[in-house]
């Protein structure tokens, strides 16, 4: 009964798309203000998209197995918790969650852009209509989460243990209304280019769908990270990863475009920029879509493979672009008064350097990521691109970067003067200099750090500096900044003074060294709802004498049978303690793995602070 | 302000001075680069898994024979491919993989100068 | 002019991106070592099983034979579904079947053999997973086929009727 009311809600709200069209194009040639009917329309198609949602939900809780969806990812001893997330947590309810907040942004839009031009307005429905659509049939032909199954099974197929954790349970809704939201930005954009309105205006108007897209997406790429850190076992937090890289290449375009939409709003500049990245986030979010869905690409968290699902979100991914493409060459024309003049020295060409800088990371992470798709297509090699690739594409770049970042927020708009500013450049020669002086004799990688961890110092006190002396001047410039040097200086740390102890041990059995006791005290079992567990109690005595007991677990799920090792962290301010323990197969002892990470909780704080940056500006206008 | 400036530079200095608990450890450095071939994404260095564990045996034995670490991934790639590298290695095949970003970092380099006008005052 | 030459390039770069994602929808998206590579097979000392004495590769894979090759281990479930197509196969007179013991404890392995019938008249240990390394293999179970010390066949995963005749079929 539910199965068949979200399912034909569903078919509903596809159909709306016709009266929204019609009323769309209507209201557009015709009267001088909005339909009302197009915004209770769209209203209409949200809340049919929700009842949808929320019929899945209720078919998960109730452990309906006659939902082939269902069936194939839950069972009836999963907590309740986790059924309830387990609807977004595979192909076919993910999708109805894209739905979901694709019918809701264009709702919101209408109810926040009342002083917007009409045309405007409707265009921007439209093609948020497109997208809305496609998606609507991508679902219903390919992806339905209402199909029967028949007869009733009495169990479910259950939901990967791994996946049962607070943080990834809400890690897909906050990641997508950031993802997913891009896409109105695009609409948006496709429309005020169609219409001539790329102007100051506008910059104001969407700044806000810019933010709110931005935010949700740090903390949905953070949230994810911290999932796992505590959840894989193994102490990484990112691993540049297919599926991990393709979060981040939006969240790069969309810092680009929040800096750029900055200078739009003083001035009428960068105008190609903000549309190219308006097109490019949600471009990118397809896709991303497109290389996690349809098995092109092996990773670590891949839904399942479908090729046929591939290949239509690969044809919807490129009708979307080939679209924008058309009404780029065709409909843009440029407004600025001045084809690109500005001074050298100026806050609007320090934001051309980071755009510069941004788009050379991007092209880093999605060269990375495509490559080994192109030269298995052309070539038949097949290759692997790992971290290696990255970190030294990357972070050498990290240095001059984190310079312009100093002196950008400095500078002002149009023009400045950089004779007071002297004491900055000076500040970076000079520790330039004695770092040089100091490292000549090592190895290149302490050389890059050294100097890297100077550099993200220097920021790091500047953005101090301004807090004390500016207050709330720039106030979230100030906090992200803050943040974004804290990240580069926590990960540094972080990656160079962790220290790790890997060893086998019987029960009873100590480790020792000169930086650690570890003592495998006993083994202990316990069976909880879905799983049994063995646990072992380590007592850690560090050099300084300070006893730590830790409780690494051995876990074997019932429903589907698989058995995973769940770390115990241990976390204060200025490190982490990590412990795993695993089982050698047909041996008496286990192996244990001992890590000491100091600084990683900062990684997580320095990032909520970069998010905290845009909370402050999103709520800025409103006070 | 001069207080300010002399005690960064003391910090700086402080900072070139601590010295760094380098993970000099050859092992883990190439099996940190090595692909665990029956896992989803995991190095072997972080995996647990059987295949992992040996391949972990095996470098320690080949480190204890002599080989170089260049040797020892020669040795595994012919083995089991290219794939279970994960710095991708410069060759003709790679070479659009390194080279495509610098070219894209200098082509910006070049549309943002061109569109600076140094105004004088 | 140079405008819409840009315009041109562009469109031509998103189609060809377009094309290739397509090809690379239709490949497979796992990667498997090529199966049928005429490779020579590699060169190695292992340990006997019962005995623990080492033996050279060459010794046991000699020229003009046909020998099949295949790596359990008792722990690993596939390899109990594939024992009884193992079982038969050892009966074919002109096949020597060389078992490799994976990462196993030695009378598990036993008891497996005991239990399920020994089709090997070769019996090879590998503790370590070293020589399972050696052989290009990364899991249980891997089966290979070998004449002439080339590799003329390798089976990843569990045996099944259309492999054993395939085998059949290239040792006549």
């Amino acid at each position: 009964m539910v199965n068949l009311i979200g399912f034909y809600a569903l078919v509903l709200g596809l159909g709306l798309s016709f009266p929204i069209i019609f009323f769309s194009i209507q209201n557009f040639i015709n009267s001088k203000i909005l339909d009302k009917k197009l915004i209770f329309f769209t209203f209409l198609q949200f809340f049919l998209v929700l009842i949808s949602f929320l019929g899945l939900i209720i078919s998960f809780i109730n452990s309906d197995f006659s939902n082939e969806t269902v069936f194939n990812h839950s069972h009836t001893t999963k907590p309740l918790f986790y059924k309830i997330s387990g609807t977004w947590g595979n192909h076919e309810g993910s999708l109805l969650l894209w739905l979901l907040v694709l019918t809701s942004f264009i709702f919101l839009f209408f109810l926040r852009s009342k002083e917007q031009p009409k045309k405007y307005r409707i265009l921007t429905l439209l093609f948020q209509q497109l997208i809305i659509i496609g998606f609507f049939i991508f679902l219903l032909k390919t992806s339905s989460p209402f199909n029967y199954i028949f007869p009733l099974p009495s169990e479910g197929l259950g939901l990967n243990p791994i996946l049962q954790d607070p943080a990834l349970a809400i890690h897909p809704p906050i990641l997508y209304v950031g993802y997913v939201g891009s896409s109105l930005i695009f609409s948006s954009a496709l429309s005020a280019m169609s219409l001539n309105y790329i102007s100051k205006e506008w910059a104001k108007h969407i700044k806000e769908w810019v933010l709110i897209s931005w935010i949700f997406l740090t903390i949905g790429i953070l949230i994810g990270s911290i999932w796992a850190y505590y959840e894989l076992g193994w102490g990484g937090f990112w691993f540049w990863d297919p599926v991990e890289n393709v979060s981040l290449m939006p969240w790069l375009v969309l810092t680009t475009l929040l800096h750029c939409i900055l200078v739009l709003e003083k001035r009428l500049m960068l105008t190609s920029w903000v549309v190219i990245l308006s097109i490019a986030a949600f471009s990118l979010s397809m896709c991303g879509t497109f290389l996690v869905r349809s098995g092109i690409l092996n990773s670590v968290h891949t839904f399942a493979n479908d090729p046929e699902r591939g290949l239509y979100i690969l044809i919807f991914l490129f009708s979307l672009i080939f679209l924008s493409l058309f009404i780029f060459f065709f409909f843009y024309k440029k407004n600025e008064k001045d084809k690109l003049s500005f001074f050298l020295v100026s806050k609007e060409t320090s934001i051309l350097i980071n755009n510069w800088f941004m788009m050379y990371f991007l092209s880093v992470i999605l060269i990375g990521t495509i490559y080994p798709i192109f030269l298995d297509v052309i070539s038949s090699e097949k290759i692997s691109v790992g971290p290696p690739f990255y970190h030294k594409l990357i972070i050498p770049f990290l240095i001059p970067f984190l310079f312009f970042m100093t002196l950008g927020p400095k500078l002002k708009w149009i023009k400045s003067d950089l004779s007071d500013k002297i004491y900055l450049v000076i500040f970076f020669i000079l520790s330039f200099l004695i770092t040089l002086q100091i490292t000549k004799h090592l190895e290149t990688k302490f050389i890059f750090n050294t100097i890297l961890i100077i550099f993200a110092f220097h920021l790091f006190f500047i953005t101090i500096k301004d807090f004390v002396v500016k207050r709330f001047n720039n106030l979230s410039q100030n906090i992200s900044h803050l943040g974004f040097s804290l990240f580069i200086l926590s990960i540094l740390f972080n990656n160079l003074f962790s220290t790790e102890v890997i060893t086998n041990l019987k029960v009873g059995e100590t480790f020792s060294s000169d930086k650690f006791n570890i003592k495998f005290e006993k083994l202990s079992q316990k069976k909880i709802e879905n799983y049994q567990s063995i646990i072992g109690k380590f007592t850690i005595e560090n050099s300084n004498g300070i006893i730590e007991i830790m409780n690494p677990e051995l876990r074997i799920y019932n429903q589907p049978k698989i058995s995973t090792s769940e770390a115990d962290i241990k976390t204060d301010f200025f490190s982490d303690r990590f412990i795993t323990m695993n089982i050698v197969q047909n041996q008496e002892y286990f192996n244990v793995r001992y890590q000491t990470k100091p600084l990683m909780i900062w990684i997580w704080l320095s990032t909520l602070l970069i998010a905290l940056g845009g909370i402050t500006s999103f709520f800025k206008k409103k006070i | 302000m001069i207080y300010i400036r002399f005690f960064f530079i003391i910090f700086y200095l402080v900072i070139a001075q601590i010295s760094y608990a380098q993970d000099n450890n050859l092992k883990n450095k190439i099996t940190k680069n090595l692909r665990c071939l029956i896992c989803q994404g995991q190095s072997v260095y972080d995996s647990d898994s059987e295949f992992a564990n040996s391949v972990k045996i095996l470098v320690e034995n080949k480190i204890q024979d002599g080989f170089t670490e260049k040797q020892i991934y020669i040795f595994l790639k012919k083995k089991y491919g290219d794939w279970i590298l994960y710095d991708p290695e410069f060759n003709k095949s790679t070479y659009f993989l390194w080279v495509l970003p610098i070219v894209m970092f200098l082509i910006g380099g070049v549309l943002v100068f061109k569109s600076f006008i140094i105004k004088k005052n | 002019m140079k405008v819409k030459i840009f315009q041109v390039l562009i469109i031509f770069l998103f189609v060809i991106i377009f094309l290739v994602f397509y090809k690379g929808l239709n490949n497979s998206n796992i990667y498997v070592p090529n199966k049928n590579l005429k490779k020579e097979i590699p060169n190695f000392s292992v340990k006997e099983f019962s005995s623990n004495i080492k033996i050279d590769s060459d010794k046991i894979f000699l020229d003009d034979e046909f020998y099949l090759m295949n790596i359990w281990a008792s722990w690993c479930v596939p390899c109990r579904e594939e024992h009884a197509l193992l079982v038969d196969l050892s009966k074919h007179k002109n096949l020597t079947m060389v078992g490799l013991n994976y990462k196993d404890n030695f009378v598990s392995a036993k008891k497996f053999l005991k239990e399920l019938d020994n089709p090997y008249k070769i019996l090879l240990t590998d503790p370590d997973g070293l020589i399972s390394i050696e052989w290009g293999a990364y899991g249980v179970p891997e089966t290979f086929l070998i004449h002439d010390k080339k590799i003329l066949i390798k089976i990843i995963g569990p045996l099944n009727e259309n492999d054993k005749n395939e085998i059949i079929e290239l040792i006549k």
